[in-house]
């Protein structure tokens, strides 16, 4: 395997123990109303990341727990070395901030009220230099495999994703396992038709009972709503990539774990507690999914993709693979991994792992992926229902 | 003879095409391995991505992909032909109902 033959991984390890592969100050905001100041504080600052997006006022029970969730674990992420936190009011910043505390790491809060936009972003611009210099002193030392947490989801899938992307996906997870790496899939819905095989492959009885809990909760969502995605066959799309019923589309998104057993069962946005394969419950839109894999602690995600999706995301780093010519040729300013090899006979499964695990360990080790050199930091808040 | 058909598992029903395929071409299915299965006449003409039948599939047969099943014959399928919606359906949901558009996946 290629894993022996790899040059030397290194990475940041965290005061938790924790260890990540990119080295961010994080500029979060609490709630939609502080995107300017958080924003003003990273066009200050280099080298510091804003983080802004449209929730975080009156939501409650459910949804604004997802919503802190996912706001602490994008903080806790190893990927992250310090963070500035600004919310409106003190309460509900100061609940972020305690959230992140928990890793050790440097963070401080900020609240509006009774000071303005003004002098926030100054006292914060202070902070975030403080902490940028404090990140750009922290050396990066030797990692293993072992040590990552690892996340995947496809998207814009077609043929080529079930053939190739997503099998070579299973194979370098099957290879992680093996190593003792941490490991996360999901999209919910997007398993319908294979859902009695992630249930088999659950190692206790009482996680797989809470898979089958989330499936069916969702699938009830969608009767409630007076439509029926059980009836749903593949889409157009799909009809003309050959793709012809809603069981095949499924069997070709959880080619993905490869034959791995599935170790446990994570609520949106929740930590695994040890090593192996989770199923997180999730939503099958990209950039909602790669951000609760983030706030799950993923430093590095596996992105397969059929006719071509372009997420990103602002912490942890999406490589994108294809084994579509088309999309390789049309869209190769995205495309991390060319597995197109596997459909000419060129390669073999465990060839396009070993291609997979390079390009993952030069990431690892420091080279940005196309998603972010391109900017491609899409941060996205799974909204679970309507404000108050 | 011309490698141009994978299958996910050796026993497979049907493999997928990775080149545009012909009616009378002669083409080898391997796995993704790169392990030869079997040799197949093209019946139909088959586009990339599409599937052929590795066997005769009698109507109402399971047909196996990934090793499972994906759905069944709606009429009888030969050796060789092309594998679609017009010969097989879904066996959990083969209802006509509202479609829900899967704009990710």
């Amino acid at each position: 395997m290629m894993i022996d033959k790899q040059p030397q991984m290194t990475g940041f390890r965290r005061e938790n123990g924790r260890v990540g592969i990119r080295n961010h100050v994080l500029v979060i905001s609490v709630d939609d109303i502080s995107n300017a100041a958080v924003e003003g504080v990273a066009s200050l600052i280099r080298g510091a990341t804003a983080l802004p997006h449209p929730y975080g006022r009156l939501q409650f029970g459910m949804d604004l727990d997802l919503t802190f969730n996912t706001l602490i674990g994008t903080g806790k992420n190893p990927n992250v070395a310090a963070v500035v936190v600004i919310g409106i009011e003190p309460n509900w910043t100061d609940y972020i901030v305690n959230g992140i505390a928990e890793t050790g790491k440097p963070v401080v809060g900020f609240s509006i009220e009774r000071s303005g936009d003004l002098k926030t972003i100054q006292k914060a611009a202070w902070k975030a230099k403080e902490f940028v210099q404090f990140a750009t002193e922290l050396p990066r030392e030797p990692i293993t495999w072992q040590e990552l947490l690892v996340s995947t989801k496809c998207g814009e899938s077609d043929t080529t994703s079930g053939l190739a992307s997503n099998p070579t996906v299973g194979r370098v997870f099957e290879r992680l396992l093996a190593e003792g790496s941490t490991l996360i899939f999901g999209e919910t819905t997007e398993v319908t038709g294979a859902e009695h095989r992630i249930v088999e492959r659950f190692e206790t009885k009482g996680e797989a009972q809470a898979f089958q809990a989330a499936f069916d909760d969702y699938q009830e969502l969608i009767r409630s709503q007076g439509v029926n995605l059980m009836g749903s066959q593949p889409t157009e799309g799909n009809i003309r990539g050959g793709l012809s019923t809603i069981e095949e589309k499924a069997f070709g998104n959880i080619a993905k774990i490869g034959s791995c057993p599935v170790a446990g069962f994570l609520e949106p946005a929740q930590a695994p507690g040890a090593p192996g394969l989770y199923f997180m419950d999730s939503s099958s839109a990209a950039a909602e999914m790669v951000t609760l894999c983030c706030a799950a602690g993923a430093v590095v995600h596996l992105f397969p993709t059929g006719q071509g999706n372009i997420v990103g995301n602002p912490v942890t780093p999406v490589i994108k693979m294809s084994a579509n010519p088309l999309t390789i040729e049309t869209m190769a300013e995205h495309i991390d991994v060319d597995l197109s090899g596997l459909l000419r006979f060129d390669i073999n499964l465990d060839q396009a792992a070993d291609l997979t695990m390079g390009i993952m360990a030069q990431t690892i080790n420091g080279r940005l992926t196309n998603a972010e050199t391109l900017r491609h930091d899409e941060f996205v808040l799974t909204k679970l229902f309507r404000s108050a | 003879m011309t490698k141009g058909i994978l299958l996910h598992e050796p026993t497979d029903d049907v493999g997928v095409a990775v080149m545009d395929l012909n009616t009378g071409d002669k083409i080898e299915a391997v796995t993704l391995e790169g392990e030869p299965v079997t040799m197949v006449t093209l019946v139909d003409d088959v586009p990339l991505g599409h599937k052929v039948a590795m066997r005769d599939l009698p109507q109402d047969k399971h047909i196996i992909e990934y090793g499972e099943a994906i759905g069944y014959a709606y009429t009888m399928i030969k050796r060789g032909a092309h594998v679609h919606v017009h010969n097989i359906r879904s066996l959990r949901w083969s209802g006509k109902s509202q479609i829900i558009e899967h704009q990710e996946d």
